[in-house]
């Protein structure tokens, strides 16, 4: 309890509570715009950090993610374009609810859901931390393994209407991951020459090709001289009702769970986290049909889960010195820079600064509220803006997104390629979520296969051997195979009826 | 008439590289980073940038140029305006992709300016092994088949990987002893070593101080001449097994080809000077960074030593697209 008191002294520094406050400010902005991601929120910031205390360092980088990351539902809500790639899973969702009139359920949903979501996990990191970490180091390449292709097999579940089509999209995602250097052997793979290509087929230039340039393309395409606004008219309170957050409570609580669970995985962050949430919300969920077309049920999971991954992946960073996700690796940095080293230790050596940082947590996504209410009225402001400017000015946006990945031209290109490609499927009713989680997932199934492989010698049961990888194993199987045992059995039903009929 | 036109637009242009070489630099210079931000590589060229800032009179702008191993940026630093304006800070791995077929240049066609880190490889095991010096565990490797034993820490190809493949080289045993399994840098490796995954990792000693401290890793011997400050009960390769043997990863300030001698002298001259600054050392050894200083000459010589050494190595591994 001392050591909570410390901690509480530490973040209540008028340096520590000004940082939250600017910091929050421009995650929210950051997060707002298409393509620039949470992590990418923290790595702008990093310069300003090294220079800060490191409590208001940490302070800086955790409310910046944590808000970021609700920003990136704004956009995705007004604009079906999602602002970072962790509020991709369900933007089709948020803009159909808030294009129904129901604000509330769409962004207000997923800003309490992203509050909840980050003190649930918040709170499981200052209770489990040492926990979550026994079991989360037990995972090695067979249990990722298995983690990813359960993820790729959900890619049937955001499939959407029909399922071949969502298969031939997932299947492109997946060719689309082959490219570049094999991560065996170094071979190159479908390089054609083009040193670029070696670096493979970036994410983050997919997902804004994929989902913002397509979907410009999209809006040119039915241009029908000037109008105000995006044709949007947005009605309802920004924050949901009580009535309707009980009705979700489930799929918030379990969001949280699963986030966490998933952030304490190294290697697994935020957007793995909302993508199987919100297939697992489908499994759940009273109306799953709705799924895709303004499901609340799917924004409630998803968006709670994405806020609660942040929190989890914090567990192996402080225990293990093993960043869960990308923020937390430039985390470790800070961390090691400021003579704070990362490990079972740091619970001993620095007790005061790591309730620091749960404190900084409950804080920041306490803040949230109130900053995400205001971010939302902005954004409403922003989409009343006449087409002819708001539509370029996102362009820009969206460029400038895909170029400060690597500051690499050659990223444009593969914006446009992907821009093109998708909005011709979205056309023809081919869904761009399975190519995602095609692209992402591919290369974990693919290198934790053969690093599996090569470690078993080729052998198999490895697989299965392990007592999580077994489980994980199993429930894959049942996840591909269901449905045609399923349909078998229906057919078996269903066969006299029919023969009835005819 | 036309010679003497001729003469005096060489000497208008003589004049004004002249003068344009007198006030180098008179702009910003970019120094390309061929990893991402954040990550060591990262930090050890921002720092150095800052010293160059003061240095120089000029600002010194990193950019990182990641992807594809870094063959993306290192390639870049080749193909730019040898103005002198940007610069490249190149790693161990731009002596491989020559060998691996990723690019057709040699690790001696960059231009030297100054190295100014190498980071020697350790021999980590698990904390619960059975080994308890790395005698032991060669002769255990030496003892089973070929692939009984697996490694991580490193990709392929990569300094670590390769440093790993020479120690059992000059150790009497077949580089291909020991079978890779590829792992994205220490992190996860350490990881899979803690999960039972595989017997060793290579990686740098400072790497490995979190897993270290949390008694799931133990460094059985470093590939340096000299022990290691921080780690003063790690033995040497030499006193661990009796054979001499260097290895690790390298980061040093590489220009493109047909860079002006007066630039890369102003340029070697101001590297040296942060390179041996007390902040720029205090800053490495906080951070776990060996420091190695070359000047210009000496880099180059060891540029083109590396890129003998790696061929040969690489080639033993079959991991080569071009013969020595």
């Amino acid at each position: 309890m001392t050591g909570f008191l410390e901690g509480f002294a530490l973040v209540m520094q008028a340096d520590v509570l000004i940082t939250m406050l600017i910091s929050a400010i421009f995650g929210l902005f950051v997060g707002m715009v298409p393509g620039l991601s949470a992590t990418m929120a923290v790595a702008l910031l990093v310069p300003v950090a090294f220079t800060l205390s490191p409590v208001a360092a940490l302070a800086t980088i955790i409310t910046c993610s944590a808000m970021a990351m609700f920003a990136g539902d704004i956009p995705a809500a007004f604009l079906r374009i999602p602002g970072t790639p962790a509020s991709a899973a369900y933007t089709y969702d948020m803009n159909d609810l808030v294009r129904a009139g129901r604000l509330g359920d769409a962004l207000g949903m997923s800003l309490v859901g992203s509050a909840m979501g980050g003190v649930f996990g918040a709170i499981i990191l200052m209770f489990g931390a040492p926990l979550l970490a026994d079991f989360a180091i037990n995972f090695s390449s067979y249990e990722y393994f298995w983690l990813a292709l359960l993820g790729l097999s959900c890619a049937t579940l955001v499939a959407g209407d029909d399922a071949l089509k969502g298969w031939a999209s997932l299947t492109i995602g997946l060719f689309l991951s082959v490219v570049g250097l094999d991560f065996v052997t170094g071979i190159q793979r479908y390089t054609f020459g083009i040193t670029n290509l070696q670096a493979g087929i970036g994410f983050i230039s997919v997902m804004i090709g994929a989902f913002a340039l397509s979907e410009l393309f999209r809006k040119a395409a039915a241009f029908e001289g000037e109008t105000n606004g995006p044709g949007l008219a947005i009605s309802g309170r920004p924050l949901p009702t009580l009535r309707s957050l009980w009705e979700q409570r489930n799929h918030i609580g379990r969001g949280g769970l699963i986030g966490t669970l998933v952030g304490a995985l190294p290697g697994a962050g935020a957007d793995i986290a909302a993508w199987v949430t919100y297939a697992v919300s489908k499994r759940f969920a009273r109306k799953p049909e709705l799924f895709g077309h303004g499901s609340v049920e799917g924004v409630a999971g998803a968006a709670t889960a994405n806020n609660a991954a942040l929190s989890g992946s914090y567990v192996p960073t402080l225990v293990f010195g093993i960043p869960g996700d990308s923020i937390t690796a430039i985390v470790v940095g800070v961390l090691i820079l400021k003579g704070i080293q990362p490990g079972p230790l740091v619970f001993v050596n620095s007790a005061d600064m790591v309730n620091a940082i749960y404190i900084i947590f409950l804080l920041a996504n306490i803040l949230l509220v109130p900053l995400g209410v205001a971010a939302v009225y902005l954004g409403r402001t922003a989409i009343s803006i006449r087409d002819a400017i708001l539509y370029p000015v996102i362009l820009l946006l969206c460029l400038y997104g895909a170029y400060a990945v690597s500051n690499n031209t050659f990223e444009l290109w593969i914006v446009l390629a992907i821009g093109v490609l998708v909005w011709i499927m979205q056309e023809n009713n081919y869904p761009a979520a399975p190519l995602i989680l095609g692209l992402v997932l591919g290369q974990v199934v693919e290198q934790n296969f053969m690093s599996s492989l090569i470690k078993s010698d080729g052998n198999v049961i490895n697989f299965f051997n392990r007592p999580i990888a077994g489980v994980l194993g199993v429930l894959t199987l049942i996840v591909w195979f269901s449905p045609i045992i399923m349909g078998i059995l229906r057919r078996a039903d269903t066969a006299p009826e029919s023969t009835n009929k005819t | 008439m036309m010679l003497t036109k001729l003469t005096t637009t060489a000497a208008i242009l003589a004049i004004s590289a002249g003068a344009a070489l007198a006030e180098y630099p008179e702009k910003p210079i970019t120094l390309i980073v061929p990893w991402a931000a954040g990550g060591g590589t990262d930090a050890v060229a921002r720092v150095l940038a800052g010293g160059l800032e003061k240095e120089l009179g000029v600002s010194v702008n990193v950019v990182n140029k990641q992807g594809g191993g870094s063959v993306i940026g290192h390639s870049e630093m080749l193909t730019t305006n040898p103005d002198g304006y940007t610069l490249g800070f190149g790693t161990a791995e731009l002596a491989t992709f020559y060998w691996a077929g990723q690019a057709d240049a040699k690790a001696s066609d960059y231009t030297p300016i100054a190295l100014v880190n190498f980071d020697s490889g350790a021999f980590h095991v698990s904390a619960s092994s059975e080994y308890g010096d790395v005698k032991a565990a060669l002769e255990a490797i030496k003892s089973q088949p070929a692939g009984t034993f697996k490694v991580t820490g490193t990709g392929t190809g990569a300094a670590y990987h390769l440093a790993f493949a020479g120690f059992l080289k000059a150790n009497g045993l077949d580089p291909l002893a020991v079978t890779l399994v590829p792992s994205q840098g220490a992190a996860p490796g350490f990881q899979e070593l803690a999960a039972g995954g595989v017997d060793f990792v290579l990686s740098s000693l400072p790497e490995g101080t979190a897993m270290m401290q949390a008694n799931k890793s133990k460094p059985l011997a470093v590939f340096s001449d000299a022990r290691i400050g921080a780690f003063p009960d790690v033995p040497t390769s030499e006193e661990a097994t009796g054979v001499a043997f260097t290895g690790g990863t390298w980061r040093g300030v590489v220009g493109p080809q047909g860079l002006e001698p007066e630039v890369v002298k102003t340029l070697e001259t101001a590297v040296l000077k942060v390179a041996n600054s007390d902040e720029f050392q205090t800053f490495m050894e906080e951070k776990g960074f060996g420091v190695r200083v070359l000047d210009a000459q000496g880099f180059g010589d060891f540029l083109a030593e590396q890129h003998a050494q790696v061929g040969i190595i690489m080639n033993d591994l079959g991991i080569a697209q071009r013969k020595e």
